[in-house]
């Protein structure tokens, strides 16, 4: 029971992995999946680079282990597909070095698929759960206006 | 990744729990109820915590509960802090919860899991002190309900093998006037330097605060304080400050004076804001 194998549902794929219970789901992706979009930062929910979505929320991939998400319905930046959050980040230059990037755009596109008409007060709450070094908020801001606009 | 290596159990009913809880305890395995599984996640890494048996308690329906039933209201110890705060059925424990780590964190946070933690902050349980909430808990010894006010005494005093299954808070506390406030050291995020939620029933005024001691509390004497209606404002928020619980924490986040003088005015907007009463 301290190694078990389990199939994830990640990115609408079924995957097959030997993982330790003391595995986060951080650790399984990169480590385990060969998908290194979900960044490690702090290791303790503060910065929110991890950040995947798991079942439509946005989740901190550090803070779950990986035998808590068997069945469920995890997508991570890389089962992203020209999404309009990624798009609004190249027009509004919304990063600089990058590193938090798929975090905030895991989160904003989580937001963006539960709050379609979000206000001010919806995105600040939401987005303050990660950060970024580089302080591209202001033009992170506008990019998730621009697609929330849209809608 | 945490440095060490544990079982993890998935029990579907309580019994179940409470039966692997003792099988494991006997075997030495330190086990563990784990609901949000933050605190072990967190504090496992840097070796503050360690099981080699983990019951998430997740998959039980009766911890997942979250309904008014007659006149009261149930919520499951296993539901997320982000979806009560999505059904809204206790705005004052919407608007408290709604303060606790970050909108992110607190899809993962549970209620059960930050009314039992160690931190001492531990929000979530001030609106259900002030409502005179009953707690369920089982344990080896089997079901038992609770007024939170008794059981709730600086933490949960649960007995080896117990755990928290729900809270159940009459509706007539939901619908009250209520007032509920977060202080932090700066920013808007951030480890709180003092929560005080407050309630009003009864024409009077009931508070219950987190981060002044090193434990969440509601205090008789300082209500009594608070309430006597005899006296000045200034004079019944001086004598609830001389009443207070010791010891004032000192840390980081702040010195004990300016703990206590930030209370002070949380204090002064409480009761402008329950009890329309002003200091000119
Ligand atoms: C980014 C971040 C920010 C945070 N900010 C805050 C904050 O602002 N305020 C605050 O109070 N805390 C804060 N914390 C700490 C966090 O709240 C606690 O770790 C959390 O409340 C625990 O909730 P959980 O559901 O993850 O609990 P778990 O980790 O599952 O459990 C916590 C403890 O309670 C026990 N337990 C869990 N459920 C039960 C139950 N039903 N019955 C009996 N025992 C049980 C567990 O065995 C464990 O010892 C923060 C944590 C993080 C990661
Ligand atoms: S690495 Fe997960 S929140 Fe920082
Ligand atoms: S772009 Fe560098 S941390 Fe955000």
């Amino acid at each position: 029971m301290k190694s078990h194998t389990i199939m994830l549902d990640i990115n609408g794929d079924s995957r097959i992995v030997t993982v330790r219970s003391a595995d986060t789901l951080l650790n399984a992706l990169r480590g385990k999946l060969g998908l290194t979009g979900a960044k490690p930062g702090c290791l303790n929910g503060d910065c929110g680079a991890c950040t995947v979505n798991v079942d439509g929320w946005p989740m901190k991939s550090c803070l779950m282990l990986v035998v808590e998400a068997v069945g469920k319905k995890i997508t991570s930046i890389e089962g992203l597909k020209q999404a309009p959050i990624q798009q609004a980040f190249i027009e509004n230059f919304a990063f600089q070095c990058g590193y938090c990037t798929p975090g905030f755009i895991m989160n904003c596109h989580s937001l963006i698929e539960q709050y379609p008409d979000a206000d001010d007060t919806t995105i600040k709450e939401w987005l303050e759960s990660n950060i970024c070094r580089c302080t591209s908020y202001i033009e992170i801001e506008k990019a998730v206006k621009s697609v929330l606009k849209r809608n | 990744m945490l440095p060490f290596n544990f079982d993890y159990y998935t029990p579907k009913t309580m019994k179940e729990a409470v039966d692997l809880y003792q099988d494991l305890d006997q075997q030495g395995k330190q086990p563990m109820f784990f609901s949000g599984g933050t605190e072990l996640i967190t504090l496992g890494r840097i070796n503050l915590a360690y099981t080699e048996a983990v019951i998430d308690i997740k998959d039980i329906a009766e911890c997942k509960v979250m309904q008014v039933s007659g006149d009261h209201l149930f919520l499951g110890s296993s539901l997320s802090l982000t979806r009560i705060e999505e059904a809204n059925l206790f705005p004052l424990l919407t608007k408290t919860v709604s303060e606790v780590a970050d909108h992110t964190a607190r899809v993962k946070i549970t209620l059960g899991g930050n009314i039992c933690a160690q931190i001492f902050y531990r929000e979530a349980v001030l609106p259900f002190l002030l409502a005179d909430s009953q707690v369920l808990i089982i344990g080896p010894d089997g079901e038992k309900i609770i007024p939170i006010n008794e059981i709730f005494q600086e933490q949960l005093r649960l007995k080896k093998g117990e755990f928290l299954v729900q809270v159940a808070t009459e509706t007539q506390f939901i619908g009250a006037p209520y007032f509920s406030v977060k202080r932090r050291q700066q920013w808007e995020t951030g480890y709180p330097l003092i929560t005080m939620a407050a309630l009003k029933i009864d024409r009077e005024i009931r508070v219950a605060i987190s981060g002044l001691c090193p434990f969440p509390f509601r205090s008789k004497e300082v209500e009594a304080s608070l309430n006597n209606r005899g006296q000045s404002v200034e004079a019944r928020i001086d004598r609830a400050l001389a009443v207070m619980p010791t010891p004032i924490l000192e840390d980081v986040e702040g010195s004990a004076k300016y703990r206590l003088f930030v209370l002070k005015n949380l204090l002064l907007d409480v009761m402008a804001a329950l009890d329309g009463v002003r200091v000119r």
